[in-house]
């Protein structure tokens, strides 16, 4: 009896290592794998970053000169698209979890949402061509383009606000609501406030996936080549991905070009971690302050 | 005890209140009076919570919730189209079982509602901030640390803060709802003292599973079973001489 029991212990705890191994094996691969990506990138790109290639425009065909009017492009159509989605996701989030009565009409704009997530980018590009660059006639230019890449990013915005406004006790919003003060007000003192940190993790992945996209600027803001840098937000701009995507597929020179396409990238990679650090920073600034 | 209309602040006629099609509240018919304390007994489930989140209307924020009869609030029918449940709300406080601070500072969770209604000048909020603590037996113990968060604040204290945090509106009514289940007995007869100190100045209506407490505390109950009022009357005559069996048995604690 005894002896059965003691058995079945050391069964269950091996069998608990074998999959605590696992899924340390797993996590471990995952790092290895970004680790090697990171790794390959620094390595094949740092021998084209100067500072220079960072503070120039491309010459020569694009075999030589900086990329800055891609770090530029890239800077405005990224921060364009936040300053759409941010306002319009945190407004639909708020609509869906806190006025909207749970029921059909709900659950269906929810499906919705989450198919707009899974419609592959070059739609976007194509939608935004049809109406903001030919039928609004914004042309090719960071308007079209912060706005196909807004559009983009909105679901990963409203599921994630939803998700930070969820996560609100319940009961402040009671506590709020008891002492007379309105609907309204209690989701801009108290709910808006305690969710903003989720809200920013939400915004975080938006935009990493909107600086780095082509497809959907391909059509709507990204030009080929121009040495000049916007004036206004009618006009087209050079972008990271797209500078990528050009040098590395449709010049004459892809070959002689390798190490600028590998800069590029590096420092596409350096911006959007750039901006998860500070709005990391944000958040967990955010969180010391408020605990419950 | 001689009861003249104008002694009463709430007045209930044949309410019934419905969750969907659950029926949580039948036929309850009774009035509260002014500056005393009210207790409502029973054994969980019989609907005293819901009752007492009729009377400020916090059970509208529940979807599918449907109210039936006459909720009068010094007269005025509070259900009908247009009284704004904030008004009322503002008229009649809330304490909830479980203490719930906001997430801010002492200071800021006292002026929290009164900025929000109008009071912006910082004398008159320091002052209010004061006044309430003080009120809630709460100020000796935080008013040197008033910046601080209310999360760091034990649970007795946050309780007390909540109470605090409620007067600061000055409402008419203070509607409790098991607000010492959550706490240990030094922090319960504080809050109890605390009661009888508000009474002077408030209508109080609080939920409560303690008996004793109801006792000491109330100078009516009510006790309800399965979403009926059954028995209301004086404390002292409910547990001396209380007229139906059921009652009897609750109190005893012979209920099953
Ligand atoms: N939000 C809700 N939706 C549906 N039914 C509810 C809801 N809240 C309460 N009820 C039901 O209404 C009835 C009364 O609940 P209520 O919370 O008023 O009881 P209570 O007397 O306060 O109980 P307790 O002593 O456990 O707090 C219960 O049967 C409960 O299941
Ligand atoms: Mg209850």
């Amino acid at each position: 009896m005894n002896l059965t029991s003691d058995n079945s212990i050391t069964w269950r705890y091996a069998k608990q290592q074998v999959f605590f191994n696992i899924v340390r094996l797993a996590a471990l691969l995952i790092s290895a794998a970004l680790g090697g990506l990171l790794l390959f990138i620094i390595a094949s790109g740092i021998q084209a970053i100067s500072w220079d290639f960072i503070t120039l425009p491309p010459r020569d065909s694009m075999t030589k000169g900086g990329i800055m009017p891609a770090i530029v492009g890239t800077f405005y159509l990224t921060l364009g698209a936040i300053a759409i989605a941010l306002p319009l996701g945190v407004a639909s989030a708020i609509y869906l979890s806190e006025y909207a009565r749970q029921g059909t009409i709900v659950r269906i704009i929810r499906i919705g949402v989450n198919c707009l997530a899974g419609v592959p980018s070059v739609v976007f590009g194509l939608f935004g061509l049809g109406f903001f660059v030919v039928y609004l006639k914004f042309g090719s230019s960071i308007l079209s383009g912060a706005l196909t890449l807004g559009i983009l990013i909105l679901p990963t915005i409203i599921g994630a606000s939803e998700e930070a406004l969820k996560a609100v006790p319940q009961t402040f919003r009671e506590a709020s609501l008891a002492l007379g003060v309105s609907k309204w007000g209690t989701i801009l003192r108290i709910v808006l406030p305690n969710a903003l940190p989720g809200i920013l993790t939400g915004s975080i992945l938006g935009i990493g996936r909107a600086a780095g996209e082509t497809a959907p600027i391909m059509f709507t803001a990204a030009a080929f080549f121009t040495a000049k840098l916007p004036e206004s937000i009618f006009d087209e701009v050079m972008a990271l991905p797209y500078h990528v995507y050009v040098l590395a597929t449709a010049g004459t020179h892809i070959e002689e070009t390798r190490s600028i396409q590998y800069g590029t990238v590096l420092v596409l990679v350096a911006l959007v971690l750039g901006i998860d650090l500070i709005a990391i920073a944000i958040r967990s600034a955010m969180r010391k302050r408020k605990k419950w | 005890m001689v009861t003249t209309a104008n002694n009463i602040i709430f007045e209930l006629k044949q309410v019934n209140f419905f969750y969907g099609s659950t029926q949580a509240l039948t036929d309850i018919s009774m009035d509260f009076e002014k500056n005393r304390v009210t207790a409502l007994i029973g054994p969980s489930g019989c609907g005293k919570s819901t009752l007492l989140r009729l009377l400020n209307r916090m059970n509208d924020l529940i979807d599918g919730t449907r109210v039936e009869g006459e909720i009068l609030f010094e007269g005025r029918n509070i259900y009908n189209a247009d009284n704004d449940p904030v008004e009322i709300r503002r008229r009649i406080g809330m304490v909830f079982q479980k203490p719930n601070p906001f997430p801010k500072s002492i200071f800021n969770n006292i002026t929290y509602g009164p900025r929000l209604t109008g009071t912006r000048n910082r004398a008159d909020l320091e002052l209010l901030v004061e006044q309430s603590l003080k009120q809630a037996v709460l100020w000796d113990e935080v008013k040197d640390i008033l910046n601080k968060s209310a999360m760091t604040l034990s649970g007795g204290q946050q309780q007390r803060l909540c109470i605090a945090r409620a007067l600061a509106m000055k409402p008419d009514v203070l509607l409790m709802d098991e607000p010492t289940s959550a706490l240990d007995p030094i922090s319960t007869a504080k809050i109890e003292d605390l009661i009888e100190e508000l009474k002077k100045n408030y209508t109080i209506i609080i939920v409560t599973h303690n008996m004793q407490q109801a006792a000491r505390v109330s100078e009516m109950t009510g006790f309800f079973y399965l979403g009926r009022l059954i028995e209301y009357a004086l404390t002292t005559d409910i547990f001396t001489n209380p007229q139906v069996k059921q009652t009897e048995d609750y109190i005893t604690g012979r209920f099953g």
